[in-house]
């Protein structure tokens, strides 16, 4: 019950356009299109929803209560701030530069729905099922610096350009260490495509074979996202909102709501590498697939959540330090034991 | 290849310089190569506008310097106006002078110490460190009617006696309040990256500490003993047993260490306080108009930031001829420049949050 409910909808509606005599390429595409829409809505009502669990989360750290008067429990707050940001005047400013300005809100989203497109949201649920998942996402992933450096150098303020320069720096230097440490996955299953790699996990999850790369890939996975203790991009406290300091409006929000898309690209890719993707535990196979896998989603969201709000920020320097210095010798070593574990394995015959 | 300096005005709007306060920085990429802190643009001109008041007119006006800590601001004035006429404040005012001196205390180095945690970037320290300032608030309120600017020492004494409200309430935050520094210590103190960012970041060494006339936490950081309500014991200070907190390096994290040592003693001088108060008046007899004879005096307290001190010169008239203030945390950035030099930004949020200025005081 509920297990097949959307791939289900999906084969229904293939059948139903087959019926009316639409010839395979274009139900094809209308099928894809359905798909991708749907990835949309479900990744802008997760982040409006994340803003809300985050301030709940916040509050809850805090001992407050937290947003509580728009909607029941301040469901709707997000919404209304959302209806506010975007009634709000867009001002232009003649020293910016302004197509990049402009661009970089409206191509900030592109990256990590590029990437939810081929991940496996629950069995045969990736809208793509593509060989090679892991790297494209690696690959992906990594344009969202481009395009916050594009907005906080076209914004042509000082706070911005340090806060620009700190994207590119913190992103290089953490991507390696997000990669090497799936690397160890990747050797584990020998394949790069997600769906393999979940399957691979139905003995044991790769978080206890692989529990330092699971840590690292965390570790990572905050900086990645921006997030504290490594939210040196924003810093609040020292350079106001780094890149987005000169937004308002809608062009904020956008930065706003992928920050939180990216929190969750994250967890899903964490889920799917390390958490056994939409795998049950225990044989609890009578709920569906797909809830299990926001289950885990949501639990790394937390956890992501738990940080932010008990740590205080790193330097720019030891930020640097602790990339190169510790992440990526350890992931270096993760990958020899690794290799050796297999080699040893294998001799042995198991 | 060839690089240059660019000039980063951080402040007067910026969440961090706690006020409107500018620095502003030579950068070399994210280096500091020279800082220049601008103060002023708070400026009121208190000192000026006292010479318009009658003495009693002064003091509300001294609420607005300190504001984290307005009890304290008030009795560095009256000090030296009673200095100057050589009144003998009675018993129990000097007590509960003391008991709602070292609550401000309190007040003011929670804030400190959870603005601290939010300029490092940890906001959930700010928040755990006002929900305590809060009971403070609240029974200083009960005291004079104030949250903020209280006006409740008078010269002579104090405006009214303590309500009977206030002494369960007191007691209750006496056996609370500990817990709260252990808590703070758990979430700010204790935290790997904090501590990262805070030792042996800004040193102040004890010769430069007394060259430029610091004083309070940020001169004590440095291992320099000399705290007013011990060294030259004013009011009833003597009569307490307490300790002074001192640091060893003179890092950031010494300073912001003190705050929370000093926090726990001056609990114990409120106990001690509430367990010694005598009874009888609380203000001395003085007359309707006051007429201070022609001189000057200075008086000096420990406030929450450093010597605080009041020079009030009299002509005969109902009106000060000039008052001066001593403010600490002016004081105490005059070595901020230096301090910053050949630190990162995020370095100098967290040395500007370690010296701990409020800019009521500093512009006054």
């Amino acid at each position: 019950m509920g297990e097949n409910i959307f791939t289900g909808i999906a084969s229904g509606l293939s059948g139903l356009l087959d019926g009316a005599g639409v010839p395979v390429l274009w139900n094809d595409v209308i099928l894809m299109v359905v798909k991708l829409v749907a990835i949309l809505v479900f990744i802008l009502v997760n982040a409006l929803w994340l803003v809300y669990m985050e301030r709940k989360v916040a509050a809850y750290v805090q001992c407050r209560i937290g947003p509580n008067r728009v909607g029941p429990k301040g469901l709707l707050q997000t919404a209304a701030d959302i209806g506010k940001l975007l009634s709000k005047e867009f001002t232009w400013n003649k020293y910016w530069d302004i197509v990049p300005y402009i661009l970089a809100p409206v191509l900030i989203f592109v990256p990590p729905f590029m990437i939810y497109a081929v991940l496996p949201f629950g069995e045969n649920m990736a809208a793509i099922d593509m060989n090679i998942g892991l790297f494209y996402f690696a690959a992906v992933a990594s344009l969202t610096s481009i395009i916050l450096w594009a907005g906080g150098w076209a914004s042509n303020n000082k706070y911005s350009l340090v806060g620009a320069m700190r994207v590119v720096a913190q992103m290089v230097s953490y991507e390696l260490p997000l990669v090497l440490a799936l690397l160890g996955v990747v050797m584990l299953t020998g394949t790069l495509n997600m769906s393999e790699i979940v399957y691979a996990q139905e003995n044991v999850w790769f978080i206890f074979t692989q529990p330092l790369a699971f840590l690292i890939y965390f570790v990572a996975g905050l900086a990645e996202t921006n997030r504290t203790p490594f939210c040196l991009v924003e810093g609040e406290s020292e350079i106001i909102a780094g890149p987005y300091t000169e937004y308002s409006g809608m062009g904020f929000a956008m930065f706003f709501l992928t920050e939180y898309a990216s929190v969750m690209l994250i967890s899903a890719m964490c889920t799917v590498a390390f958490l056994g993707g939409w795998l049950a535990p225990f044989g609890l196979t009578f709920i569906p697939s797909w809830l299990w896998f926001f289950l885990k989603m949501y639990v790394m969201i937390f956890i992501f959540m738990w940080v932010r709000w008990t740590y205080p920020r790193l330097r720019v320097d030891q930020l640097m330090g602790f990339g190169w210095k510790v992440l990526i010798p350890l992931c270096l070593a993760n990958i020899f034991v690794t290799g050796v574990g297999m080699y040893i394995y294998r001799a042995i015959g198991w | 290849m060839k690089t240059q300096t660019y000039t980063l005005n951080l402040g007067p709007q910026h969440p961090s310089t706690h006020g409107v306060f500018q620095i502003v920085l030579e950068l070399d990429g994210e280096t500091v190569v020279k800082a220049t802190p601008v103060p002023g643009y708070l400026h009121r001109g208190i000192e000026k506008l006292a010479e318009a008041r009658t003495y009693a007119q002064v003091i509300p006006y001294t609420d607005r310097m300190d504001y984290m800590a307005g009890m304290l601001m008030n009795w560095g004035y009256v000090a030296a106006v009673e200095k100057l006429m050589g009144i003998e404040v009675p018993e129990r005012a000097e007590y509960i002078r003391v008991i709602v001196g070292e609550l401000s205390r309190i007040a003011s180095h929670l804030i400190a110490t959870g603005a601290y945690a939010g300029d490092i970037g940890g906001l959930t320290g700010f928040i755990y460190t006002f929900r305590d300032r809060e009971d403070i608030l609240d029974m200083l309120e009960m005291i004079s009617g104030s949250r903020m600017t209280f006006s409740y020492f008078r010269i002579g004494g104090v405006a009214e006696d303590f309500p009977a409200e206030f002494f369960p309430a007191v007691k209750k935050f006496i056996e609370k309040f500990p817990s709260c520094c252990d808590e703070y210590d758990g979430l700010i103190t204790g935290n790997e990256i904090f501590q990262v960012r805070t030792k042996k970041v800004g040193v102040i060494t004890p010769e430069a500490a007394i060259n430029y006339s610091l004083s309070g936490p940020v001169l004590r950081g440095s291992g320099i003993n000399y705290d007013m309500r011990k060294a030259r014991p004013y009011s009833v200070y003597d009569r307490f047993d307490f300790e002074v907190p001192l640091g060893c390096n003179g890092d950031c994290f010494d300073r912001y260490r003190i705050r929370i040592l000093e926090m726990r003693q001056s609990l114990r001088i409120v106990e001690q306080a509430l367990e010694q108060l005598p009874e009888g008046p609380i203000m001395a007899k003085v007359p309707k108009v006051l007429k201070p004879p022609a001189g000057d005096a200075y008086a000096e307290i420990e406030s929450s930031k450093g010597l605080f001190g009041a020079y009030v010169v009299s002509d005969g008239s109902p009106k000060p001829y000039r008052v001066h203030f001593r403010r600490p945390s002016f004081i105490n950035l005059g070595y901020l420049g230096k301090l910053c030099e050949g630190w990162k930004i995020a370095d100098v949020i967290a040395i500007l949050g370690s010296i701990d200025i409020v800019l009521g005081e500093v512009d006054c």
